[in-house]
């Protein structure tokens, strides 16, 4: 009986996940959002920081996590608002799954969303400031800075589409917890761009996957409460 | 409503006490430091309001998970009155902070550790009150807010550990021996026995204020509930 009951709860991830892919799929007007948002930050900070070759070297690492976080908050308060939206967030609360697999499910398709930006806007980075950021240590802290990033982002979305000042109150709830995130994140993409020996990242690296494990362990067990009717 | 029990009176009357007692304390008992002289003092009240602030946002936490498992709004009254009391001892504690910082430090204001996990959990709590504005129904604004409780308690400490890989040069107090060099100073017992007491004359306020605050709490939600009766 038991892994059968798995098995389906997997499937439900999934199922959900792959919902939000195919309607992005169709619409793209969530990737699109997020993308032309992401070139006009990075455009809006080559001008305010006036990145000559030696700035761009200390302050790439912040430019790029900056860029991630507003990206990130435009798509998480839209993937969250479409659900809500037309009501579908009512049709998946009636499906008989574990309300943590909305969660994990809305979770994946939010990640997804910004690897896809964020695989993007790199290369796009590279070209225009001439420098690698094709270090591999990179790529891992971008992948565990935005699973923790979307971890709690995804829960604190579903509350705040459930309020009246919704389209302002996302970044707000979200961007004070996150810190930690973007701190640690932003301090070993720079060891990892500029060379430092591993033993010296290694520290920011232990926070973001404490941080990861805990908020989603946190999430799985607090979201029956934002979900309920 | 009921009139104020009697231990709550006397609550009233103990905190003015206190309060004075403790600024008769600072400037009349607890000796003048060597090197700082009178900038010194603002140091007892700056250490109680800290305190009372972090007191607040550990009973708000408590309180938002006992919300969650109870499911009793009581809780959520508790939960709310601690965070908006604890919001503005908080901020005095920053606030005296600067002033303290300016002639200590030459600055008003650095990115140490302290000073900003201070900063980002004033904000956590800001966020927090927000979050409640924007929220109509009652039992759901509870949920919510509990939940953010919650994760903000959970992240605020995080946000320290991973600040503090920076170099922080906030004095901590007791039992470092670099004190003297960021700004610290060895106490006097009766510098100690000012401090002790003002911690407790705050600690007394707050719990002071809290029960008001809840008392405030429930007339609200009564309120509410004959607003409701009345519509229908």
């Amino acid at each position: 009986m038991k892994p059968r009951r798995n098995s389906g709860y997997f499937k439900a991830i999934l199922a959900i996940a792959w919902k939000d892919l195919a309607a992005e799929l169709r619409s793209r007007e969530l990737l699109s959002a997020m993308l032309v948002f992401a070139l006009l930050v990075i455009l809006i900070f080559n001008f305010a920081l006036e990145l000559d070759p030696g700035t761009r070297r200390i302050a790439t690492p912040g430019i790029l996590w900056t860029t991630f976080a507003f990206a990130g908050t435009l798509g998480l308060n839209r993937s969250m608002a479409i659900e809500k939206d037309r009501g579908c967030l009512d049709g998946l609360l009636l499906a008989p799954v574990d309300r943590s697999a909305i969660y994990f499910g809305k979770l994946l398709s939010n990640l997804v969303f910004m690897l896809i930006v964020e695989t993007i806007v790199l290369p796009v980075y590279s070209v225009l400031y001439n420098l690698n950021l094709f270090v591999p240590g990179l790529i891992g802290i971008i992948l565990l800075g935005s699973f923790g990033y979307v971890a709690v982002g995804t829960l604190l979305s579903s509350m705040a589409v459930q309020t009246r000042t919704r389209d302002v109150l996302l970044p707000i709830l979200l961007f004070p917890v996150v810190i930690p995130v973007l701190v640690a994140a932003v301090k070993a993409s720079a060891g990892f761009l500029e060379g430092i020996a591993f033993a010296e990242i290694l520290p920011w690296l232990n926070i973001l996957l404490v941080y990861d494990v805990v908020f989603t362990a946190i999430a799985f067990m607090v979201y029956e409460f934002v979900v309920e009717e | 409503m009921k009139a104020q029990p009697l231990v709550l009176k006397i609550m009233n009357v103990a905190s003015g006490l206190l309060l004075a007692g403790s600024l008769a304390m600072v400037f009349l008992y607890a000796p003048l430091e060597a090197v700082m002289n009178h900038v010194q003092k603002i140091f007892y009240f700056h250490i109680s309001n800290a305190w009372v602030g972090m007191l607040g946002f550990i009973v708000a936490a408590f309180a938002g998970i006992m919300f969650l498992v109870k499911k009793d709004l009581k809780w959520d009254i508790v939960e709310v009155a601690a965070v908006e009391i604890s919001l503005v001892f908080f901020l005095i504690a920053i606030v005296t902070g600067s002033i303290w910082a300016r002639p200590s430090w030459g600055t008003w204001w650095t990115w140490d550790a302290r000073l900003t996990t201070a900063a980002i959990l004033e904000m956590v709590y800001l966020a927090y009150m927000l979050l409640r504005q924007g929220i109509e129904d009652p039992d759901r604004r509870a949920r919510f807010g509990a939940v953010y409780t919650l994760i903000g308690g959970i992240s605020v400490p995080i946000t320290f550990v991973s600040i503090r890989l920076w170099q922080t040069i906030h004095p901590a107090i007791i039992g470092t021996e670099s004190a003297s060099a960021q700004g610290g100073f060895a106490m006097a017992p009766a510098m100690l026995q000012t401090m002790f007491f003002c911690l407790f004359a705050f600690s007394v306020i707050f719990a002071t204020l809290l029960w008001h605050r809840v008392r405030l709490g429930r007339l609200a939600q009564q309120v509410e509930l004959q607003k409701l009766e009345a519509m229908q």
